[in-house]
């Protein structure tokens, strides 16, 4: 995945952006239920509950 | 000894760059801007490429916007047909900043007009924030937690964007916010912040979001919004430009991005935490060093002395620790304030 950046042209270029953009959609859907699961839990240990 | 790897990279390389982008994305999240700037001169200082550091921090750039635009778009703060318009008159300003840039260049005075304008626009702006934070009147453009504000208060529009408003030409464009204005207006206002982007050769997001908010009078939320959903458009073609050359390094932007998308949530859930107003001086102050280490990298590259580019780099990321720490430790303050003061539950 990482060797891509050695690579050009058009095609490449979107496979590119296409993994950022793949990983950005990721992350926004991973995080939100990670927040979602394990958020009250931290905010109540670093409330010192 | 060889070092740990994972594919291909050190694996003290990813957590590196996985930290310093959950240091940029907490910024982000709490400010709703000004986490970009620090990535690309980080790394041309590390010693990549001018072109692969100014690559990778614009597809970083894009996968933070996307993220973000979604975001925003859930809290229903992204006017879509502004942006459009947006893109438009952005794109002819910086074409035509591009031209004048070839001009400066032409007559030899490019890094000097560019650097002392880019430097200038940072500081200005870190001024003009510092200034309001300390006055308390709330006004430096980056309150972004008020997603109800579905109609704007005539009192809160500032006065340019008044102005502006009542030039009636038609065809007349309506706003989220229940503002209305002239679509040639918006079309100037892009040109105008375009142009500037084009001439500084700068992504121009610190440029476009208070113009959205001070010259068209949108609230501070839409014109956050707005400003990111066209951001995903503008990295992404610019990233895809430079990705075709073969510029952009997937082992920086794919940590970078995971720990900045970590970093802005944390950010995000701050802003529910700590008075603004409390932090909001820092940023100023965040900026204006930003201007400060921006300078210093300058006159390092005129005198040819490397070591003010590591000189400028520890001010930047000093100044960002600082900040995000200040966020950090006030916002846990808050949770064990407001802990200690609500009664027990049975739950």
């Amino acid at each position: 995945m990482f060797g891509t950046e050695i690579a050009g042209g058009p095609a490449e270029a979107a496979v590119i952006i296409g993994v950022v953009l793949v990983e950005a959609l990721v992350l926004y859907v991973g995080y939100g239920i990670l927040e979602a699961l394990v958020g009250p839990a931290i905010r109540r240990a670093l409330g010192g509950e | 000894m060889s070092e740990l790897e994972l594919f291909g990279v050190a694996v003290t390389l990813l957590t590196l760059f996985a930290g310093f982008g959950v240091l940029i994305g907490l910024l982000f999240g709490f400010f709703g801007m000004g986490g970009s700037f620090l990535v690309t001169p980080a790394l041309m200082v590390m010693g990549y490429d001018t072109d692969v550091a100014v690559a990778s921090g614009l597809a970083f750039v894009f996968g933070t916007s996307v993220i973000a635009t979604l975001k925003h778009r859930d809290l229903g703060q992204v006017d879509y047909k502004l942006g459009v318009l947006m893109i438009a008159g952005t794109t002819a300003g910086i074409e035509v900043g591009k031209l004048g840039l070839h001009w400066l260049q032409s007559i030899g005075q490019a890094d000097l007009v560019v650097s002392i304008a880019y430097v200038g626009l940072l500081g200005g702006i870190g001024a003009f924030i510092t200034y309001t934070a300390v006055r308390g009147d709330g006004g430096g453009g980056i309150d972004h937690d008020v997603a109800d504000d579905a109609e704007v208060d005539a009192e809160d529009i500032p006065d340019v964007a008044k102005k502006i408003q009542s030039y009636r030409v038609p065809p007349m464009m309506s706003l989220k916010g229940g503002i209305t204005v002239s679509l040639w207006m918006i079309l100037a206002v892009a040109f105008a912040t375009g142009l500037l982007s084009g001439l500084l050769g700068v992504g121009g997001g610190f440029i476009r979001m208070p113009a959205l908010f001070y010259l068209v009078g949108v609230p501070v939320p839409v014109a956050v919004g707005t400003d990111l959903f066209e951001i995903v458009f503008s990295g992404g073609i610019g990233s895809f430009l430079y990705a075709m050359d073969g510029a952009v390094n997937l082992a920086i932007v794919v940590p970078l991005l995971a720990g900045s998308a970590f970093g802005a949530r944390l950010g995000a859930a701050a802003t529910a935490l700590v008075e603004e107003d409390e932090i909001k001086v820092y940023f100023g102050v965040m900026l204006l060093l930003g201007a400060v280490a921006v300078a210093i990298r300058k006159v390092g590259g005129v005198i040819e002395m490397p070591v003010l580019d590591a000189v400028a780099l520890v001010i930047i990321v000093g100044a960002a620790l600082l900040v995000s720490g200040a966020v950090v430790v006030s916002s846990v303050r808050e949770l064990r304030t407001d802990s200690s003061s609500s009664p027990q539950t049975a739950d």
